[in-house]
């Protein structure tokens, strides 16, 4: 009973964890998209509840650490500019690029601004306006409508000098781009469930079908993530492949219709280069031609990137379920969240920064804490 | 940022023409857009994604996934301005209160 007492319903997480040892029969792969999620897993504990046939390996669902490293660069080149004030979310400062990280290049007289929201560089933007400001709008669906609306804000209030430099990426074709690989082990998942608090499940229903995975979106509470896990399993052990939602306290089949409408007014579907992965075909969002003049992308003249990655990180290995981070030997030791070789390591929701905050400094054997 | 927040509706306000709320996450009152919850009244729990409001819940859902959000490390993204996440979120086991 090591974590289970951590619970509010540590008897309905213990009735969960028996039903799933019940349920079981053979080995089965799982994989949690969400990197939120993962934390919640090392947090609680979860994938050591487990029995041993069901393992759970952890996915790309970090934007931060899927980020190309292209765009960090060209970011890290736009922010040194003098004439830029350069806005981003808090998680991406420490993020390593070939040369330095956004903290750093602060450090040295850069203009760098952590805002809470997107529309919030657009309020410095029109309080600056002999500055250029320049968003780095990351992340999965979960963010894009906050982005997109920013632009639209920008458009609508003649904000000429905010621009963002855009590196959206998407969930369904990272899952699909998973399962097709050759070396893929993952045999089902657990869905993102803010993702689809956003985008809603039916475009899920497609690969649950095409790949006969069975995906159930779920929630990240540790209650949330047995219960998906348990609904997983079922449908493993039935030789079923469906799309269910256990979340639906929060997600509604259609997502939000607002949120959705927002994004197609500003975006596009893209290729784009997932760090540690490589390019996946239409996975991701930018500008579309109406909001072109506020993309940094085509406003800065940055071509000139080199980029060099760490020999050592293995990201890319456990951003595809691959590797657990504790496989990487540089893991704790060379990469720590203070001296980060890879993004995995410094985000709050990278796999890596997990296993090293919860103490998984050394591979650990499933051990029967029940 | 891949988990959305849950606050409590304080104040409804306006920006720049769109529809805005005081939402209070634990201790830290943020401005949210309620463009795509424009039905969202005073006293409203929501599920906030960088500044806008996805979602509606309820008081307990709101209260619980707060309470796990700090647990693990996921509610930097509304702790106050020009706070650089140190290395990773801290490892939080003292929980603030959602109320």
């Amino acid at each position: 009973m090591k974590y289970l007492e951590e619970y509010r319903d540590p008897e309905v997480a213990a009735g969960l964890t028996r039903e799933i040892a019940r349920t079981v029969t053979r080995p089965w792969v799982l994989m949690e998209v969400c990197g939120g999620q993962t934390h919640a897993i090392v947090r609680y504990g979860i994938d050591q509840m487990l029995p041993p046939e069901v393992e759970l390996v952890h996915g790309p669902g970090c934007p931060v650490c899927v980020t190309a490293l292209e765009t960090i660069d060209r970011a890290h080149a736009i922010a040194a500019r003098p004439n830029v004030i350069f806005a981003s979310f808090g998680d991406m400062l420490r993020v390593p690029g070939s040369h330095s990280d956004l903290l750093s290049l602060r450090g040295r007289g850069a203009d760098v601004r952590i805002v809470y929201s997107p529309l919030d560089a657009v309020a410095i933007a029109r309080s600056n306006p002999d500055k250029q400001v320049v968003f780095l709008g990351i992340g999965f669906e979960t963010t894009a409508p906050a982005n997109a609306m920013a632009l639209v804000q920008a458009k609508r209030l003649g904000v000429r000098n905010f621009s963002m430099l855009l590196s959206h990426v998407l969930v369904p074709p990272a899952i699909a781009a998973i399962v097709e690989a050759p070396d893929n082990r993952v045999q089902a998942f657990l869905g993102p469930g803010h993702v689809c608090a956003v985008v809603g499940t039916r475009e899920y229903d497609a690969l649950a079908a095409r790949y006969r995975v069975p995906i159930v979106v779920t929630g990240f509470e540790p209650i949330d993530l047995l219960e998906g896990i348990l609904m997983v399993v079922r449908q493993l052990e039935a030789g079923r492949a469906e799309v269910e939602n256990q979340y639906a306290r929060t997600v509604a089949r259609d997502g939000n219709r607002a949120a959705k409408d927002l994004i197609a007014q500003v975006f596009e579907v893209t290729d784009r280069k997932w760090r540690g992965i490589g390019a996946i075909a239409d996975s991701g969002y930018r500008i579309n031609e109406e909001y072109r003049a506020h993309d940094a992308e085509h406003l800065f003249d940055v071509d000139d990137i080199r980029t060099a990655e760490s020999s050592a990180c293995m990201s890319g290995l456990v951003l595809r379920g691959l590797k657990k981070p504790c496989d990487c030997p540089a893991f704790g030791t060379a990469c720590t969240p203070r001296t980060p070789l890879g993004a995995t390591m410094v985000s709050a929701e990278g796999a890596c920064a997990a296993y090293f905050q919860y103490g998984r400094r050394a591979k650990q054997e499933k051990t029967d804490v029940l | 940022m891949c988990l959305g927040i849950p606050g409590e509706v304080m104040a409804l306000t306006e920006r720049d023409g769109l529809p805005f709320a005081t939402v209070r996450f634990g201790g830290v009152l943020r401005d949210v857009c309620l463009a795509c919850q424009p039905d969202v009244v005073l006293g409203d729990f929501v599920l906030v994604h960088v500044g806008l409001a996805i979602a509606k819940i309820n008081r307990e859902q709101a209260e619980r996934a707060w309470q796990v959000l700090q647990e693990i490390g996921q509610t930097a993204e509304v702790a106050p301005d020009e706070a650089v996440p140190e290395e990773v979120a801290p490892a939080n086991t003292r929980t603030e209160p959602f109320t």
